[in-house]
């Protein structure tokens, strides 16, 4: 159990997906405009890292890695399908995001509405396909640390975006040089929000 | 193609090639596929070996897709695009990992993450669903350099800045600043300062081009 809570802290402030691997960028650069729309992508992305890495955790371990077939039977023990999960991985992002789509769209309109294109967008999102490859190479020894480290992830990408939201709106009222203003500046501020969030770095878990 | 007369490399197929480089720009004016972007500028070489990758998935990707553009249904196409980039990035992913596998290592989840590279899908959707496949194929190779640029002057700063190398050869140390008291900057080696290089950039490439302020 405190294992667990250690890999969701780790990667909300440590392994930050904005911040120390610069994960879903696009979309963290071009929606951070407004907090209301942002808190909404981020709630949206927190919800679909919680499904896509446990579910893609399963594939991993039952049907990709190296010997994991052998619950078939002893002559597939030494399949090794590694090769085909970035194909899978993708597939289940894009089928778990319709299909999270489709629920919220029958169950709560209101959401659906106020997320509306983000939602399709989260397909494309770095940070989910990010989330499942570092899944992956990090050999997370059960089910529910792969949940926490999913979990953790998109609460760490929610801070990000809401906390850069609420940076840009104060920042329109400044003077800031033109050339810079707009995109430049952005990138300027995220990378001073960058060097804030590394004094988690010397945090020992 | 054989049906139009149009020349090869027309003024308006060479646009497609040097526009990126510089006024559609995508890193600086598309903002896209930043992501990689950051990520693995620390050094130069890693920097050049996805700057290939990603060339050879988006041209091909272009082409594929701009060939099949008239017969995919709309409503699936997000997905058909998906597959065609992942196949091409896993071919990729595989050949570095057998013929650069060092790189590889340094790379890591940023080869496969050239699936989500928005770069990608921005160009697939905007492009190649539009366009026959030799502009396609242009349109591909243009814009790989233009991400591709940027990438190599982020990582030609940080690599000579952080490590006082380029592709791993002491340039510094050659030339003896070190004896006079310089140090290496550890601050380049961390990953904000790619943000803050890439802000630069944007900032030097907007005042000399005014046309691209936003308001």
């Amino acid at each position: 159990m405190a294992n667990l809570f250690d890999i969701f802290i780790k990667s909300v402030f440590i392994d930050n997906m904005v911040f120390a691997y610069f994960l879903g960028m696009c979309s963290f650069l071009a929606v951070s405009k407004t907090v209301k729309t942002s808190v909404g992508l981020g709630v949206a992305v927190i919800f679909v890292l919680t499904i896509t890495v446990p579910v893609d955790y399963l594939l991993e371990n039952y049907l990709l890695k190296a010997g994991a077939l052998s619950w078939l039977g002893p002559q597939f023990a030494d399949l090794n399908l590694d090769f085909l999960s970035f194909i899978i991985f993708i597939a289940v992002i894009a089928s778990m995001v319709q299909l999270v789509e489709m629920i919220i769209e029958k169950y709560s309109p209101t959401l659906y509405t106020s997320l509306g294109i983000f939602l399709p967008l989260i397909a494309v999102n770095c940070a989910i396909l990010g989330g499942s490859l570092f899944m992956q190479e990090r050999d997370y020894q059960t089910v529910w640390e792969a949940t926490s480290f999913g979990l953790g992830s998109g609460v760490g990408w929610f801070l990000a975006i809401v906390g850069m939201a609420a940076i840009r709106e104060k920042i329109r009222y400044s003077n800031v040089p033109k050339p810079l203003k707009g995109l430049g500046i952005t990138f300027i501020v995220t990378g001073l929000m960058g060097i804030a969030f590394m004094s988690f770095m010397g945090i020992k878990l | 193609m054989a049906r139009d007369s149009e020349p090869l490399f027309s003024s308006k197929n060479l646009k497609l090639l040097t526009d990126p480089l510089n006024n559609e720009n995508p890193i600086t004016v598309q903002v896209l596929g930043i992501c990689s972007a950051l990520a693995i500028t620390v050094k130069l070489k890693p920097a050049i070996v996805m700057t290939l990758s990603v060339m050879v998935v988006l041209a091909v990707s272009n082409v594929v897709i701009s060939a099949l553009r008239k017969s995919i249904p709309p409503r699936i196409r997000i997905i058909v695009q998906l597959v065609v980039i992942a196949t091409m990035v896993i071919l990729v992913d595989q050949f570095l990992k057998a013929f650069a596998y060092d790189v590889s290592k340094q790379l890591s989840v940023f080869v496969g993450l050239i699936i989500t590279n928005c770069i990608i899908m921005g160009r697939l959707e905007a492009f190649a669903m539009a366009n026959k496949p030799w502009p396609s194929f242009l349109d591909g190779i243009g814009n790989a350099s233009g991400y591709g640029i940027i990438l190599i002057i982020v990582a030609f700063f940080r690599e000579l800045l952080g490590s006082g190398t380029l592709l791993g050869y002491p340039v510094l140390e050659k030339t003896g600043l070190y004896n006079i008291g310089y140090e290496n900057n550890g601050l380049m080696i961390l990953p904000p300062m790619a943000l803050i290089t890439i802000g630069i950039i944007i900032w030097v490439q907007r005042a000399k081009n005014r046309s691209l302020i936003e308001e």
